[in-house]
């Protein structure tokens, strides 16, 4: 914490903060520390439970790595596509950020549409959310990473309609910074959930 | 632009209408009317649960009792606890940290006013949603820790654990959007010069308290969630027959409630630490030394969660981990200890009530500590867990503790909030009734442990050794109640008609000192510059007061919002539906949409 | 629950981020990364050391996306903090947990 309390007064600020940084991503970044938890909680709990079922399916019976390599790959470009949705914005883009913004989105939807495939050829593989302790952890786990998808999916939405009306202008690039931010942790989330839930069985 | 400069008093005010003042009070943004808000909700929060406390004790007073079913007195120990530590302690530190830590801190309001606004609703519509229980079927009934299985729906069929699962989901949000706003308010919001090492040591307290909560509620969240799956849906994150190990709640609580202990007292001790220096006349003792031994707290308090656990039987390595991180964490709290003793030592101390229940918190808080260091111990642990000697223990530190130190605040910063007096006479009797009252309570506890009575059983057979003991004790909680009674007294009449004071009654060292009583709305009218941990102790102080106090040009306040409001409503809405079905459910997620939405897009500059 | 109360924060902190080609080329990386991690996954012969090269490329992964997409490397240290000391609590945890519960 080595905050020294060095007043620069940034220009074209209008409330100057004691480290000089945003206020806004300030709290962004410790909801993400407080989200590391979350997961991390939810992700221990899946690696205790792991290998104690009695009764199948079992992860390595059910669980498609061709395919989630695939979404992986989707969730991992669309990173891509929301860091240049924010550098068309820092530049002043206005039809760039709009577009990669949809970009991102459609993405994230696809990802989100490829874990409903997978959690309906899941159940009808036989695992279910009140089976076995496999089917408990993996729905619940992987469960609210989708939603934190879906809820990313909605904010980029939201964002793309501001973009289109000419609402997100340079000065208005943090806006689309944080929801970086949001996207892309979900993202790293999912890294950490590939290589824990399906690569290391 | 809204632009204020008229004061926005909490004990004077226009005289508007009075739908006029209550819409004010809905939509403020103003952190110190939101801290007032909080403390008033919290105290009757603190009264529910004293009564609550109270009822347990008549039932204990003699051997064999019929004063309330064995049921009813599930209910009431476990909303007892539940209460004091998420609707009273939690929320009354809240307070503090509202109405203080901006004006400690040198600051016009909180980073995220809306999202302050927003906290505080969120608390009392959870709060009342938990409480609502007692009504709706049966409150719930197995521990403030709840521990599976007795909380699955095999064992507590009714709708009690239902509630309490909901309503910790709904206060963790609460406390999560307070603990963001303080962090990056206590790291972004300091006046110039406020290096962190010259804030005020209850703003360092509450920034560690802040990162606790962060880090800690997730876990609890995670928790709670696969509790609610199991309950609602039918999962087997806690069912045994599945090859689930009920062991695992247990450790995610704990991870979360150690933690949490800390929570509740840091800033308790973050409080002491402003009242001693000023009635001492004396810096305090040690700062960097208190500062760094809180933070060393909020690391260690993460690597000693499983002692609540030693009776599970761990093995002999976990269990002896455990016990030396325990008894390592010991240590910073000794050492704060300490700092407060030297803080006194060769000063002009000066016992008004404040720094009594200061003196007080040092006094009881090293009981409640000695007893808790003998937990550490696995072998002393098994012969004292889940009996009365662990129930003095907690009150020690938390009713002894975190109580004692919060009124030593509202002595301390009453006359700051309201512009007048707590009367001192009174004061002095609360104070005595107190001390003497929580001794006579929970001392006996420690012996009545000892000799083996369990916790959470609703009564005993004569002729154990129990019977005088907790006598004693059901005497002393009268005695308690007789001294709250003093204290609301005491605040009634000195809110109306308490002596009326200046912007500085005890010769404080911090920034809140330096401006009106009850400060004006925008707090100060210029930012101070600050060279020191301590400000109005320094020889330019007179400067620096005349400084802030100057206007120079219009000051642009956050307008008054009720989007917040709107947000939570639709929260506790959405959440409650689990338990009162989709037409609560669906109005709740479309309310909470609607208020999001219109909060995130209102202008506010 | 987007604040805008500082929307028109701006620092120049902040203003050094990489350009497009840059972004681009840490996607290729990462593809790499997980096609190699796949690929492992497949190989018998890695089986023995699947878990180590497993963990240290998605350590990889989740570094590079953290460094550069999220600008980590770029911003200011506090932000860093905020981020790193909760992921590596999580990590204790997970560890400890794990540990508890006999895993290894």
């Amino acid at each position: 914490m080595a905050v020294a309390a060095a007043v620069h007064p940034a220009p074209h600020e209008e409330h100057p903060t004691s480290t000089g940084l945003s206020s806004r991503k300030m709290l962004f970044w410790a909801f993400l520390g407080s989200e590391c938890m979350f997961f991390g909680s939810l992700i221990a709990t899946y690696l205790v439970y792991r290998g104690r079922d009695t009764v199948g399916p079992h992860p390595h019976e059910v669980l498609n790595i061709p395919f989630t390599s695939f979404s992986a790959f989707v969730l991992l470009m669309s990173s891509l596509t929301m860091v240049l949705a924010l550098a068309a914005c820092q530049h002043g883009d206005r039809r760039g950020t709009a577009g990669w913004l949809a970009a991102t989105a459609l993405l994230g939807m696809t990802f989100v549409g490829g874990q409903c495939y997978e959690f309906t050829h899941f159940f009808y593989d036989g695992l279910k959310l009140q089976g076995n302790l496999f089917g408990c952890t993996f729905y619940v786990l992987t469960g609210f990473h989708g939603t934190h998808v879906t809820i990313g999916v909605i904010w980029l939405w939201t964002l793309f309609t501001l973009a289109i009306r000419g609402k997100l202008p340079q000065e208005k690039s943090l806006d689309v910074e944080i929801a970086g931010l949001y996207w892309h942790f979900v993202d790293v989330v999912w890294i950490a959930i590939f290589t824990l839930i399906y690569l290391i069985q | 632009m809204a632009t204020t400069t008229a004061p926005v008093g909490v004990a004077t005010g226009t005289r508007t209408s009075f739908a006029a003042g209550v819409w004010s009070w809905i939509t403020t943004v103003d952190h110190k009317r939101i801290g007032v808000l909080y403390g008033v909700t919290a105290f009757l929060f603190f009264l529910i649960g004293g009564l609550e406390a109270l009822l347990i004790r008549i039932q204990l007073a003699r051997p064999e009792n019929t004063f309330v079913s064995p049921d009813f007195y599930n209910q009431l120990f476990t909303m007892h606890g539940t209460t004091m530590i998420f609707l009273a302690v939690m929320p009354l530190s809240a307070s503090f940290f509202n109405f203080i830590i901006p004006l400690q801190i040198g600051a016009r309001d909180v980073a995220f006013p809306r999202l302050n606004a927003f906290s505080y609703w969120v608390f009392l519509l959870g709060g009342i949603f938990l409480n609502l229980s007692f009504f709706l079927g049966g409150a719930p009934d197995t521990g403030w820790f709840g521990y599976s299985n007795l909380t699955s729906k095999q064992f507590s069929p009714g709708h009690g654990v239902d509630f309490w699962a909901i309503g910790l989901q709904v206060l963790g949000i609460s406390s999560l959007a307070a603990a963001f706003n303080f962090i990056v308010t206590i790291i972004n919001l300091r006046a110039p010069g406020m290096k962190l090492m010259r804030m005020p040591v209850f703003a360092w307290m509450t920034l560690v308290t802040a990162f606790l909560i962060i880090l800690a509620f997730p876990v609890i969240t995670v928790a709670l969630v696969f509790l609610l799956f199991d309950r609602f849906v039918g999962t087997n994150f806690y069912v045994p027959a599945s090859g689930a190990d009920p062991v695992l709640w247990q450790h995610l609580f704990w991870l979360f409630g150690h933690p949490e202990v800390y929570i509740l007292i840091l800033p308790a001790m973050g409080i002491v630490s402003e009242v001693l220096p000023t009635f001492s006349r004396k810096p305090l003792f040690g700062y960097p030394v208190v500062v760094y031994s809180g933070i060393f707290i909020g690391f260690m308090g993460w690597g000693v969660w499983s002692h609540h656990m030693f009776s599970v039987g761990l093995g002999p390595i976990a269990d002896s981990f455990f016990a030396l991180t325990t008894m390592l964490i010991a240590i910073p709290t000794g050492v704060k200890i300490f700092n407060w003793i030297a803080t006194m030592w060769g000063g002009r101390v000066e016992l008004k009530t404040a720094m009594l229940f200061a003196v007080g918190f040092i006094a009881m808080f090293i009981m409640g500590g000695l007893s808790g260091v003998m937990h550490a111990s696995p072998p002393a642990d098994l012969q004292q867990t889940d009996t009365y000697f662990v129930v003095a223990h907690i009150h020690y530190v938390l009713f002894g503790g975190a109580i004692m130190g919060i009124f030593a605040g509202i002595y301390y910063w009453f006359p700051k909030i309201t512009g007048r007096l707590l009367d001192e006479r009174l004061g002095q009797i609360h104070f005595w009734l107190n001390i003497i009252a929580l001794n006579v309570t929970f001392f006996p506890m420690h012996f009545v442990g000892l000799l083996g009575m369990p916790r959470r059983v609703y009564t005993y057979a004569p002729g154990l050794g129990f019977d005088t003991m907790n006598m004693i004790s059901t005497v002393g909680v009268f005695a308690i109640v007789i001294a709250t009674l003093v204290f609301i007294v005491n605040f009634l009449r000195s809110v109306r008609s308490g002596e009326t004071t200046g912007s500085d009654p005890w010769g404080g060292a911090t920034l809140e000192w330096a401006i009106p009583s009850p400060p004006p709305a925008y707090n100060f009218a210029s930012i101070p510059t600050v060279h020191s941990v301590h400000p109005l102790w320094e020889a330019d102080a007179s400067d620096l007061i005349k400084d802030v106090n100057r206007v120079r040009g219009p000051i642009h306040m956050p307008p008054s919002s009720y989007w917040p409001a709107v947000a939570a409503l639709g929260i506790a809405l959405l959440m409650s539906g689990m338990i009162f079905g989709w037409w609560f459910g669906i109005p709740g997620l479309l309310i909470m949409l609607v208020g999001l939405y219109s909060w995130a897009f209102e202008p506010c500059h | 629950m987007t604040d805008h109360q500082h929307s028109t924060d701006r620092h120049p902190a902040e203003h050094a981020h990489p350009k497009g080609k840059e972004y681009l080329a840490i996607a290729v990386v990462l593809t790499v990364i997980t096609a190699v991690e796949v690929a492992v996954f497949y190989i018998p012969a890695m089986h023995p050391v699947l878990v180590p090269v497993l963990l240290t490329l998605s350590t990889l992964k989740f570094a590079l996306v953290a460094m550069f997409y999220m600008h980590l490397k770029f911003d200011h240290r506090l932000f860093s903090w905020l981020f790193v000391l909760p992921i590596s609590l999580a990590v204790l945890v997970i560890i400890a947990l794990m540990k508890l519960f006999g895993v290894f």
